[in-house]
């Protein structure tokens, strides 16, 4: 059984953007997210963070991690699929900040 | 800002530059969407040789007791120069020696006198 | 092994006999001289996934179709539910089962590398693992899907779950229709390994969806 995260900054729901941020070694954020919009669609508990086990750390303090929800249209140009077809991603809570609305107009 | 696809020569990211080179040697292991680099997909299977069972089976062990972790096991294949054209279990095998050298439990010269030992033909001295 | 001039897709890398073969080997047998494991604890793991096939998962799904409360079992604690089925996938990986219904047709991927549920499935396939795969099937699921033989109808969504982190995903397909006076056996063997991926569905469960 997954344990939900104490003190997790985000909860099913929110609308969250991946940090469009370039970070030297191990991450397990796809590029493909960085700086897209989506979701939150669960929370999957908290894990040791995997940037600092790669690199033989403890991986302290361990993250939440989230289920984010992304729909194709807004990951890729020219999607040539249902505008429904969805994109789940595990990310961690480090990598996501809240969506401010009117963030997707700015976008082309 | 629209994504440019990754072939094109300079990439612009919040006003830092990367050449192209240098973007494909950073996270080349990061594949999703690189469709414009890959065609149809290989559906056969091909029928995996002890060696692969035997890198698959280290690998797991060496986790088990403690010695790596998963993270370690993919930031070394990641590091690999020949990720691209190295099959996948060939890439488990070179992370894992990788790993064990880098942790000090072998050196990279005991390794390659023993493959030697093990490649040369029977008989031969 | 790519092929010459530019602009080609990548192949596959493959290769009769690795140079890694033997350096692998070296690697074990060096560890067990040092004592860092032994040649029995190595064989043990070689049996391990040699026991583990996508089997395992059919078996699952079928008691899932005909049994409601452990399909919710299933669903919401994956590990429990294998090993109510005699399926040791202890260890310190999690496990989600996602699942296939009118509203929703899902597929797994992990782009990084190929995070897989190995514990309960064994070896993922090759082209699961492959480069081809793990890029395009993000970006042009329906495309890849078609190249599977397998053909949803427009309005039907898809969902990729991008095993990304610590979670490794199977998929629960759809019990096909006609198919009630089955008993389980008989569903099992309609549970087809690329089923559990998302990239098939199952056996007579086909036909309306084959290309």
């Amino acid at each position: 059984m997954i344990s939900p995260a104490a003190g997790a900054r985000f909860a099913p729901g929110d609308d969250v953007q991946v940090r469009d941020v370039e970070k030297e070694g191990h991450v397990r954020t796809p590029d493909y997210t960085k700086g897209k919009p989506g979701w939150i669609a669960e929370i999957l508990g908290t894990f040791p963070n995997p940037e600092s086990l790669a690199n033989g750390g403890a991986g302290l303090p361990e993250k939440p991690l989230y289920k984010v929800g992304f729909r194709q249209t807004d990951l890729w140009g020219g999607y040539e699929g249902s505008p429904e077809d969805i994109l789940f991603v595990d990310i961690y809570e480090h990598w996501l900040q809240p969506r401010e609305h009117g963030e997707e107009e700015k976008q082309p | 800002m629209k994504r440019q696809p990754l072939k094109s020569k300079i990439l612009r990211r919040r006003g830092v530059e990367h050449t192209e080179h240098q973007e494909i040697m950073k996270k080349i292991h990061d594949m999703g969407g690189r469709r414009e680099e890959f065609g149809p997909i290989d559906r056969s299977d091909h029928q995996i040789e002890d060696w692969e069972r035997l890198a698959d089976a280290v690998n797991f062990v060496l986790n088990a007791k403690g010695h790596k972790t998963t993270d370690e096991m993919r930031r070394a294949i990641e590091s690999l120069d020949g990720y691209k054209e190295m099959s996948y279990y060939e890439r488990w095998a070179a992370a894992a020696e990788l790993l064990v050298v880098e942790k000090g439990l072998l050196t990279k010269e005991e390794v390659e006198a023993r493959a030697a030992e093990l490649e040369r033909p029977w008989g031969e001295t | 092994m790519s092929e010459n001039g530019h602009d080609h897709k990548h192949e596959e890398p493959r290769h009769d006999r690795s140079r890694w073969a033997a350096r692998i080997r070296a690697v074990e047998e060096l560890l067990v001289e040092k004592g860092v494991f032994t040649k029995e604890e190595v064989k043990a793991q070689v049996e391990y996934m040699e026991a583990r096939t996508y089997e395992n998962g059919a078996r699952l799904v079928a008691r899932a179709w005909v049994d409601p409360a452990f399909k919710k079992r299933l669903l919401s604690d994956t590990r429990a539910a294998a090993a109510e089925l005699g399926i040791d996938a202890s260890g310190p990986t999690e496990f989600v089962t996602v699942e296939n219904t009118d509203e929703v047709h899902n597929v797994i991927v992990c782009t990084l590398c190929s995070c897989y549920p190995r514990a309960i499935l064994g070896r993922p396939p090759d082209w699961y693992k492959s480069f081809a795969y793990r890029s395009r099937v993000v970006v042009e699921p329906r495309e890849v899907l078609r190249e599977f033989g397998l053909e949803l109808p427009e309005d039907k969504p898809i969902a990729v779950h991008d095993s990304s982190a610590d979670l490794r995903y199977l998929v629960l397909p759809q019990r096909p229709e006609g198919t009630e006076g089955m008993v389980e056996d008989e569903l099992a063997a309609l549970v087809t390994r690329d089923s559990l991926i998302g990239t098939d569905v199952p056996r007579t469960a086909r036909e309306t969806s084959r290309v």
